[in-house]
């Protein structure tokens, strides 16, 4: 089947198929996708993360019912972390949104991190691209934010919340310190726990430290997910923080940042492929090296013959 | 001799024993310790921890002649297909020397929904006897005198509505409520947990419980209210003092539901009862049952201040450990059986099934399920092991376990107290995660082969396919739906609605009790469904906590 | 290219026994695959259409209440209709040896029963898989 084609005609596994060819990186993974950029553009992405038990699935869930009673389509990625030592993993995340499995106007696809850290961040990009030529109104990428590269997901966002819950202790002020700073939102779940506005004082003291906020101040929301209580208002910051960035153009500069982002992350990674397979799979590496240990030459004199002939 | 002897002695027996080693090296994966000595118990108080059958904290027993008086109830589970056929079954096993009847309900019945509901389909008549009105029960119970024979219902999401249609039925047959005798399983935590099949949230199924515990304590005051079970636990994978320790958490959160709703202690704890499941280990197994009754006694006393002795009985039914038949070579099946059976009767249980050597396979057979009552009735006449109370009390190796697996069940109480209770420990998926993980370990042990399990990963051979297995017709389903449209066509239809509309708004009336309005919901011919979907409609439904 | 096996273990039905299940699924992320578990109460249109999203290469159910003969082929069917074609479909449980034909009959295409080591499964998975 020719998967672009068959994506934009609305056909389900197509879409499937598309996101399989980003995520193994199918040659035919780029021919998809050029074909699909023109249709892209259109849906608005909404990140979430947060530090694990922070009930990101199950708010996604509800966030996606909030949005489909709307009216609105839903595609959700959700990015669950490989095992580094044995290559597997537990993509655990679509048990929370059964509910929504025979929902035709949502879309879940469950992603492991692979390992390959630095390719996640654009292979995510890409399959949200899919989501969108699809149709979608909204995709939602839901992340566990503990390492760099998955904050880098969740920055690509159009909007971005973070997700907290009281009464995680200590332990998590370092993830809080790494994903802090890059929420458009904030959400307090599980609310109803003792602690919950504790954490909202403490977030608003962060917030007051921030100088560099200016415009917008990253409201901060009280839901309850799994009894659905709070979600409209949480949805309604969202729209309020969508509004505020069509209407002073911070979308566009953001989505102009990401395209640019994404360019230079594409070509760094194809170009490093690249020189890959002209030195190291030839064997070639091993022979400079070699030369270099003997002393008969030098690193740095290696590395500009190199350049010169690359650049050539 | 005295400790300082014993000392001195074993230290020169462990070194003759770095010799015998040294020719003979010992099998691996075996426990740590190869012997036990008076040094291991030597700081067991025979009063405080032991004392005698039927004393406080009961370790020896919770009767004091225990089965020189009355063996133990041979309960043989049982139910599947219609209600007619399991009736049939019943009345085999009464009329073979079985004492109590154990009822196994379908999927669909566990889960309240009905036979006609899509989602049941190919599930009817499956695991137990599809139960869907008053009118099922009628059938099941049919010939057989409720006010003799003491039932026990499998039953937990739904059990307050089984009840009632028992005891609409004991009505029908002249027989008082407070005549009945017999156990709901009633125990939805442990379902969360391990075994699945829960329909609401916990809050309102911690309502249903304690609505229960009240309405028996008044009107049905023999009954056992709840048996609150480490069977599936266990079943689910996790170790002796894990499916101990979890369960008294979980009886733990009850009692505590209760006294919030307004029940005094002593006024249902002594209709509280246990379940545990017989593996493998024998001497483990009887250290397990024996830590049980005895942390039990010290919750009950201790944390509840319970002040009658009922309260502090932990009386347990058994069950031989269903994950540890084996598909192959399936005879083999009942000595593993007639072991857990010693290990049981040892242990002191109230009541016992033994599981058939087929049921790795499918349902077992009628053959099948008389050897394995045959069974505890050799263990009950002929082997000795019932003729002297707590036989294995002061061997050295099983009061040391005892003690070693009552430390540990104290470990993981004090944890899910931590936590905030049996309730949020399940929410947070704790419970879970630690059976899963105990699973897990097991699962690996046997294929790399640090556990043997005979027929299965050593002593193989190649077997003919098992004959003669029970098949429950696939056409049951069908026969039960029309049975349940013919029922509705025949019922007074806007009873049903009144009753109905009746239970809704008791549902949403947090201090009222349900057990009167689902009585009267089940004798207008109401169905399960009907019925649960109402509590559906008003208390909503659990969603899994999952992590692995 | 990074390929990686994909594997939707499902518990179709209504049965709570997911001990076998959840085992399976550990032991399939230990031998290096991505493992979707969907949980319990799993209809068959359900695990179909998670098997579709997901795009995995193996669906892998677990059922020990005697309802395979009703369900494995009805989630067979649908996976097919999908266009999911070369999705290996695998199944486990209490599943009566004289059972076993009429389910591969339907597409199952292996059947294992109590006691299978779940190193077999992940080699069975690993010799028959389409990629």
């Amino acid at each position: 089947m020719d998967i672009a084609e068959e994506l934009l005609k609305g056909n389900r596994l197509a879409l499937s198929r598309a996101i399989t060819a980003i995520e193994n990186e199918y040659d035919e993974a780029t021919d998809i996708m050029k074909k699909l950029y023109p249709h892209t553009g259109h849906a608005y992405v909404l990140g979430i993360t947060g530090p694990p038990g922070a009930g990101k699935s199950t708010l996604s869930d509800k966030i996606a019912r909030e949005y489909r009673a709307q009216g609105k389509t839903v595609g959700i990625i959700a990015v669950d972390p490989t095992s580094p030592f044995t290559g597997g993993a537990i993509l655990g995340d679509r048990i929370r949104m059964n509910g929504l499995t025979l929902d035709e106007g949502v879309f879940i696809r469950s992603m492991g991190t692979r390992g390959s850290l630095g390719g996640l961040s654009h292979k995510t990009a890409d399959a949200v691209k899919a989501m969108d030529a699809f149709g979608k109104d909204i995709i939602i990428v839901e992340t566990v934010g503990v390492g760099q590269s998955e904050v880098d997901i969740v920055k690509a966002a159009d909007t971005t919340m973070v997700v907290l819950i009281p009464g995680m202790g200590d332990d998590i002020q370092a993830i809080k310190a790494g994903i802090l700073e890059i929420g458009d939102l904030y959400c307090i779940n599980k609310s109803d726990l003792d602690g919950a506005d504790k954490l909202v004082r403490e977030i608003n003291m962060m917030l007051d430290l921030d100088s560099l906020m200016t415009e917008w101040r990253p409201p901060i929301t009280k839901v309850v997910a799994s009894q659905n209580e709070g979600i409209t208002e949480l949805l309604d910051t969202v729209e309020k923080h969508r509004t505020h960035i069509e209407g002073n153009g911070q979308l566009t500069e953001r989505r102009t940042k990401r395209t640019r982002d994404e360019m230079l992350d594409i070509l760094s990674s194809n170009i490093g492929t690249y020189i890959k397979g002209k030195i190291v799979d030839s064997g070639r590496l091993d022979g400079y090296v070699e030369q270099i240990k003997q002393h008969e030459t030098d690193p740095y004199t290696v590395i500009g013959q190199v350049m010169d002939e690359m650049l050539k | 001799m005295s400790n300082e002897k014993i000392q001195a002695e074993l230290e020169k027996y462990e070194a003759s024993v770095e010799k015998a080693i040294a020719r003979f090296p010992e099998r691996e994966h075996l426990p740590e310790k190869r012997l036990y000595t008076p040094l291991d118990i030597k700081d067991t108080d025979y009063a405080d921890e032991l004392s005698f059958p039927g004393v406080y904290p009961y370790t020896r027993g919770v009767q004091p002649t225990m089965y020189r008086g009355r063996f133990w109830t041979m309960r043989m589970y049982a139910g599947f297909s219609t209600a007619e056929e399991s009736n049939k079954r019943y009345r085999m096993l009464i009329e073979n020397g079985a004492t109590g009847l154990s009822c196994a309900f379908d999927l669909p019945t566990q889960i309240g929904y009905d036979s006609t509901d899509p989602i049941s389909e190919g599930e009817v008549g499956k695991v137990g006897v599809a139960i869907d009105s008053l009118a099922d029960m009628e059938t099941l119970f049919d010939q057989i005198d409720l006010g003799k024979v003491s039932t026990s219902m499998t039953i937990n999401a739904p059990a307050s509505v089984l009840l009632a249609m028992y005891i609409a039925v004991a009505e029908k047959q002249g027989v008082p409520a407070d005549q009945l005798r017999g156990t709901i399983q009633n125990d939805i935590l442990k379902e969360y947990a391990a075994r699945g099949t829960y329909i609401f949230p916990p809050r309102p199924s911690m309502r249903l419980i304690t609505n229960i515990f009240e309405y028996c304590s008044k009107n049905v005051p023999k009954w056992n209210t709840i048996s609150i079970s480490g069977y599936h636990i266990r079943e689910a994978g996790s170790t002796a003092a894990q499916e101990i320790a979890f369960t008294i958490a979980d009886g733990i959160a009850y009692c505590e539901a209760a006294i919030k709703a307004g029940l005094k202690i002593d006024d249902f704890a002594g209709r509280l009862s246990f379940f545990w499941n017989a593996h493998n280990n024998v001497l483990e197994e009887v250290a397990k049952f024996r830590a049980s009754r005895r942390i039990w006694a010290k919750v009950m006393k201790e944390r509840f201040h319970a002040q009658s002795d009922k309260s502090m009985k932990l009386r347990f039914h058994t069950q031989t450990a269903g994950s540890m038949l084996t598909a192959q070579q399936p005879n083999n099946n009942i000595v593993r059986v007639a072991l857990q059976t010693a290990a049981a009767v040892m242990g002191g249980t109230q009541s016992l099934h033994t599981n058939s050597r087929d049921e790795a396979l499918a349902l077992p057979t009628q053959e099948s399920v008389t050897i394995a009552l045959r069974t505890q009735q050799i263990v009950a006449y002929e082997s000795g092991l019932a003729d002297v109370i707590d036989p294995l009390a002061g061997s050295y190796y099983v009061e040391a376990m005892t003690n070693k697996i009552e430390a540990e069940a104290w470990d993981y109480i004090k944890k899910i107290d931590d936590l905030g209770g049996a309730v949020a420990a399940i929410e947070k998926g704790y419970i879970q995660k630690e059976i899963q993980d105990s699973a897990y370990k097991w699962q690996m042990d046997v294929e790399s082969g640090a556990r043997t399990i005979v027929g299965v990963n050593k002593f193989q051979m190649e077997e003919e396919p098992p004959k003669g297995l029970l098949k429950v017709d696939e056409a049951v389903g069908e026969r039960q739906k029309a049975k349940v449209e013919a029922m509705k066509a025949k019922r007074d239809n806007e009873a049903v609605k009144a009753a109905l509309a009746d239970l809704k708004k008791a549902c949403q009336d947090e201090n009222e009790n349900l057990m009167p309005h689902i009585l009267a919901a089940v004798k207008t011919y109401a169905t399960l469904g009907e019925i649960c979907n109402v509590m559906r409609e008003v208390f909503g439904e659990y969603e899994a906590h999952v992590s692995l | 290219m990074e390929k990686k096996i994909r594997v939707l273990v499902a518990k179709p039905g209504l049965d709570g026994h997911d001990r076998g299940a959840k085992v399976v699924a550990r032991a399939l992320r230990d031998a290096g695959f991505e493992v979707i578990y969907t949980g319990l109460r799993q209809t068959p249109e359900q695990i179909a259409e998670a098997a579709l999203q997901e795009d995995v290469n193996v669906v892998a159910m677990s059922i020990l209440s005697g309802a395979h003969g009703h369900l494995f082929p009805k989630v067979v069917d649908l996976v097919r209709k999908n266009g999911m074609t070369d999705a290996l479909i695998i199944g486990g449980g209490v599943i009566p040896e004289g059972d076993i034909p009429a389910l591969k009959e339907a597409g199952v295409s292996a059947v294992f029963t109590p006691g299978t080591p779940t190193s077999e499964v992940v080699k069975y998975i690993n010799e028959n898989v389409k990629l």
